[in-house]
Order: structure tokens, then C-alpha cells, then sequence
């Protein structure tokens, strides 16, 4: 749907690849364009009128964030440069003093590497303790299997809402009433489920939440750390400067500022900013409810073709979502990018950041097509086409 | 040579490598690599005496092209010094990075000449050659 809003569509590609970043439609990069071309200025900090123009562009995408994903105030939305700076966030400005040596954090083996190293790195440096979460036989979380593992120690449940390798989504409205219910702090990766499915933090009683807008339509750089207020603000900010203090005095005396302003030291990326905005906009047009059917709809119809071609293993059959993993047989995962490549299919081939997913899927390295809105099936028909063509792959690309 | 024959070369050395798979016998330096771009894994060891590669061998998930060209390095290299083997890698980066080099020099590893057309798999071509050099700086080093 959608498709001539996308001037990356114009050229003769088929983009398969929306699980590391997806397009951009003409309102996004024309709202880029504006902000560059119509009213250049700072945000917070100019009395004149295009400064002000700006800061209220700026603030409003903070409100629309906010009602995108369900949150009680403002205050609780920050920006940051994407869901790895979120996620480090958290764990340095809030988990470095929130746990203890030997607290646990649960995680699991499907995570990416944004929601695996930073708790690493806390492990190494505070002894915490990272667990995994052991999933079932298509790879899923459960609240039975997280109770499994759950003890006293645990304070943390850190799981990506959806995963950018096996693409299941996690029950985590159960898995927040658990948390809740056992006093633990939930923290959430929305890299990949937002702009796919609805969120809701307050219903899902979602701790920390982290996405970046590039994986929704939005521009590189720009993103968004939620959290819930009381907690949020007992996080100590990983950067200090102008625009988060509200006073400083030689003699060492000094104020920083509320929420969010102390939590977004310097000059912010406001053209990314007032992007996002605008891909929020579009995504609330088209509708999430719509977007996510038709993912599913394109889902179902690439594992039924590809199913009928020999020679293929697909990974993820049973995932409810827009991502599809698969292999030929005994071919490396990178040569049948480089070959679909040629077809001008785009598709990612690799461990997809997810390095532990390979003690659960038993494969280490997958090619990845990721679907989103403006997909279609014609598209998949090309894939299917150029696999059926794979007696023919060294031929090609060698 | 003819783009038919380098395919059927690197096929050849794609599925039915040379030395692929390991040994825990004494005296051979052990590297790992990774490609950059996250995917290609190779484990390279081998076995220098009197400064001459006695014997090299490597495993692990690889492309097409880099498996192949493990391949054939190795066929390349033992029997090799240390001195040759660096003459060799310079020459190849050469003729990877497309300017004039040793044509001689290289033999077989001529068959990635076009490789650079090709630029995201110019990383797969050299992944082996970055093993022994490392290889070599750890001999050095002992
Ligand atoms: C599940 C998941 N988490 C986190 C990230 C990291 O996002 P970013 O690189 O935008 O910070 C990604 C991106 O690939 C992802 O798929």
C-alpha cells in the first residue's frame, strides 16, 4: 500500500530489508527538508520567530510520541539517537546504581546485541547476573518458562518486544502484570515491533522502553527512550552540558534541570526529531491495525511459496510478524544475498546482530526478508522466481 | 583465463576445499577472523619451520569466495617463506585493490582479479590473506 509515497520505489528494487531500516515517505523527508530550508534555528533557545516555530514543532512530536505509545505524561518521553543509546542508557544512568552484585537480569538468547552487551558489561563490572530465559519449541517467551528461571534476585526482565531474527512477538502484557506483580523492572526493546503493532506502556506495565524512528519511516539518528516517571527520574544522566542544567555557579553550586530537558544535554537532532513526528503522522493515517494485517497477510503468503521450492529451510514459518528466515540448502547465507542481489532483491543475510540466536535456531547465519505496509505480493512472486533460478547461483555470482 | 575456468576454480575449491578442518597437533598458531560485515568466521592455523609454511589448514562458515580463496592460499602457500608469503599478499591486495601487481607471482589466486567489481565482496577475498598476516605477526613475534 502506499507505494508512491516512496521515491526509493521508483528505481527497479524489491526492499526486503525493513528489519534493519525501512523508507522513508515523501512527508518525512520533505519535513527534514523543511527544517533545513524554512526555519533553521535551535530549540529552547531563540526569542525570535522561526526559534520558536521550531520549539514547538519539537515539543509537539514529544506529545505525539507520548500518545503514540500509550504514555501518562510528556515528561516520560526522551529523545535519544535510537534504541542502543536507550537501552545503554538505562543500564548506565539507572541499573549502574538500581542493582546490586548478584541482583538478576533475565534476558534470552534471541535478544539483539543492544539488549545483550550493556547487561554484559554490568556483569562484568558490578557482578550482576545475566540469566537466559529458556524459549519454547518455536522459540518464544513464556510467562511459565520466565517463572521457571525467576527468583528472589531477579530485578530485571529486559526482552525485545519483537524479535529482529525469529520475529515472534512476546506476550508482554502478561509478562508486565508479572513484573508488576513481583516488584521487577521491565524493561522493553520496541526496535521492532514499533510502527509494526500497537504499544501500549501503560497497559503492558512497561518499566524502560527504547525504539529508534528509522525502523518506522523516520530518519537515522533520532529515537526514544520512555520511562515511567518515578523511575525515569531517579536515572543520573550519562551527559552533561547546556540545555539540561537550569543554574551553575563557579563555586560549584548548580541545578539540572526536570524531566525530560535533563536528559537531553546539547544541541538534540532536531530535524531527526521533527521527522519522526511527521512518520508518526503517517503511520496513524495508514492505521498499525492495517499495516500489521498486511505483514501478516504477505508473511503467510511467502511461507507458502517458499515452502514449495526445494531445497529451502525456512526458520521462522510459525512467527507472527512481517519477518521470514530461510536458507538454501548448503548454501552460505551471504552468497544467496549476493545472488538475490542481482535480481535487485534486497534481503540481509548474516547473524542479524542476534549472535546468540544460534544456539536456539542451530543455524548461525540466515537470510532475512523483512516485509513492511509497502510490500507486495508481486514482490514475493520475484523472490520466489529468482530462488526457483538457484541451480543457477555460482553461475552468477561468482 | 577465461571467466568460465576462474568459476570452475573457485567452485572446485568452494566444495572441496583444501585442509579444511583442524588439528591439535603441537606447533601451529591459531587465528580467528571475522569479516566486518558480521558473517563470514574462519578459524586459520598453521605451522611455520625454518621460516617456511609447513602446513596450513582452516575451518569454519564462509562464503563462496572466501572459502575458496582459503583454498587456495593454502595450495599457494606451503612449501612458501615467510618472505615469499608477504610478497604474495602484497601483490594480491594489489590486484584486490585494483592496481598493477605481480601477475606471475600469484598463480592460481589470479582468478579473483575481477573480484573488485564487486566491492562488497572484496572483504570475502582477503579474509584468509588477513589471517596470515596475522599469523605471521605472531611468528614474528615468538
Ligand atoms: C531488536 C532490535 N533491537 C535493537 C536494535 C538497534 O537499533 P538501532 O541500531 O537503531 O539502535 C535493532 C536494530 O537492528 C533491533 O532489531
Amino acid at each position: 500500500m502506499n507505494r508512491e509515497d516512496f521515491q526509493m520505489l521508483d528505481g527497479n528494487i524489491v526492499y526486503f530489508d525493513n528489519g534493519a531500516t525501512t523508507l522513508k515517505p515523501k512527508c518525512v523527508v520533505d519535513e527534514v527538508i523543511d527544517y533545513y530550508t524554512k526555519y533553521t534555528a535551535n530549540a529552547h533557545r531563540g526569542d525570535y520567530d522561526i526559534s520558536q516555530i521550531v520549539d514547538s514543532k519539537y515539543e509537539g512530536v514529544r506529545d505525539k510520541v507520548k500518545d503514540f505509545i500509550h504514555a501518562k505524561r510528556r515528561e516520560e518521553i526522551v529523545f535519544t539517537k535510537g534504541t542502543t543509546e536507550s537501552l545503554n542508557t538505562v543500564a548506565f544512568g539507572f541499573m549502574n546504581t538500581y542493582l546490586e552484585k548478584e541482583d538478576e537480569v533475565l534476558i534470552t538468547k534471541s535478544e539483539h546485541a543492544s539488549n545483550v552487551l550493556p547487561w554484559l558489561e554490568l556483569a562484568k563490572r558490578k557482578g550482576i547476573v545475566v540469566k537466559f530465559i529458556p524459549l519454547n519449541e518455536h522459540h518464544e517467551v513464556t510467562v511459565e518458562n520466565i517463572r521457571k528461571v525467576m527468583t528472589e534476585k531477579t530485578k530485571v526482565i529486559s526482552l525485545a518486544h519483537v524479535t529482529n531474527v525469529i520475529g515472534d512477538i512476546r506476550p508482554i502484557e502478561d509478562i508486565g502484570k508479572l513484573c508488576l506483580e513481583k516488584n521487577i523492572i521491565f524493561v522493553v526493546d520496541a526496535a521492532q515491533s514499533i510502527g509494526h503493532i500497537p504499544i501500549d506502556v501503560e497497559k503492558c506495565n512497561i518499566s524502560f522502553l527504547g525504539f529508534s524512528a528509522h525502523k518506522m519511516l523516520g530518519p537515522t539518528g533520532i529515537g526514544v527512550l520512555y520511562g515511567k516517571y518515578d523511575l525515569l527520574n531517579r536515572l543520573t544522566p550519562t551527559e552533561y552540558g547546556g540545555g539540561m542544567n537550569s543554574y551553575f555557579e563557579s563555586s560549584g553550586e548548580l541545578e539540572y534541570k526536570p524531566l525530560p530537558e535533563r536528559l537531553e544535554a546539547g544541541t538534540q537532532n532536531i530535524a531527526g526529531v521533527l521527522g519522526m513526528g511527521k512518520a508518526i503522522d503517517y503511520l496513524l493515517k495508514i492505521g498499525l491495525d492495517n499495516i500489521h494485517k498486511h505483514e501478516l497477510e504477505l508473511k503467510k503468503y511467502a511461507v507458502e511459496k517458499l515452502k514449495q521450492i526445494p531445497n529451502i529451510r525456512i526458520y521462522n514459518a510459525e512467527s507472527n510478524s512481517g519477518i521470514i528466515v530461510f536458507n538454501i540448502h548448503k548454501v552460505f547465507s551471504q552468497d544467496t544475498a549476493v545472488f538475490l542481489n542481482h535480481y535487485g532483491i534486497c534481503v540481509r543475510a548474516g547473524n542479524h546482530c542476534a549472535k546468540i540466536v544460534k544456539d536456539e535456531i542451530n543455524v548461525s547465519n540466515t537470510c532475512r526478508a523483512s516485509f513492511y505496509l509497502y510490500n507486495t505480493k508481486e514482490e514475493i512472486d520475484k523472490l520466489v522466481e529468482a530462488l526457483n533460478n538457484q541451480d543457477k547461483i555460482f553461475d552468477i555470482i561468482l | 583465463m577465461d571467466e568460465k575456468l576462474k568459476r570452475d576454480i573457485i567452485l572446485d575449491n568452494y566444495q572441496n576445499p583444501m585442509n579444511r578442518g583442524l588439528t591439535n597437533s603441537d606447533g601451529y598458531i591459531k587465528v580467528n577472523t571475522r569479516n566486518s560485515s558480521c558473517v563470514d568466521n574462519v578459524d586459520v592455523m598453521a605451522k611455520l619451520e625454518n621460516g617456511v609454511f609447513i602446513d596450513i589448514r582452516f575451518d569454519g562458515d564462509a562464503c563462496a569466495i572466501s572459502t575458496s580463496a582459503t583454498s587456495i592460499m593454502i595450495k599457494t602457500l606451503i612449501g612458501k617463506t615467510v618472505a615469499e608469503t608477504e610478497k604474495i599478499i602484497e601483490n594480491y591486495e594489489k590486484m584486490i585493490n585494483e592496481e598493477a601487481y605481480d601477475k606471475e607471482l600469484l598463480g592460481e589466486l589470479n582468478v579473483y582479479d575481477t573480484v573488485s567489481k564487486q566491492p562488497s565482496r572484496k572483504k570475502c577475498a582477503t579474509l584468509p590473506f588477513e589471517a596470515i598476516k596475522r599469523i605471521i605477526e605472531e611468528a614474528k613475534k615468538a
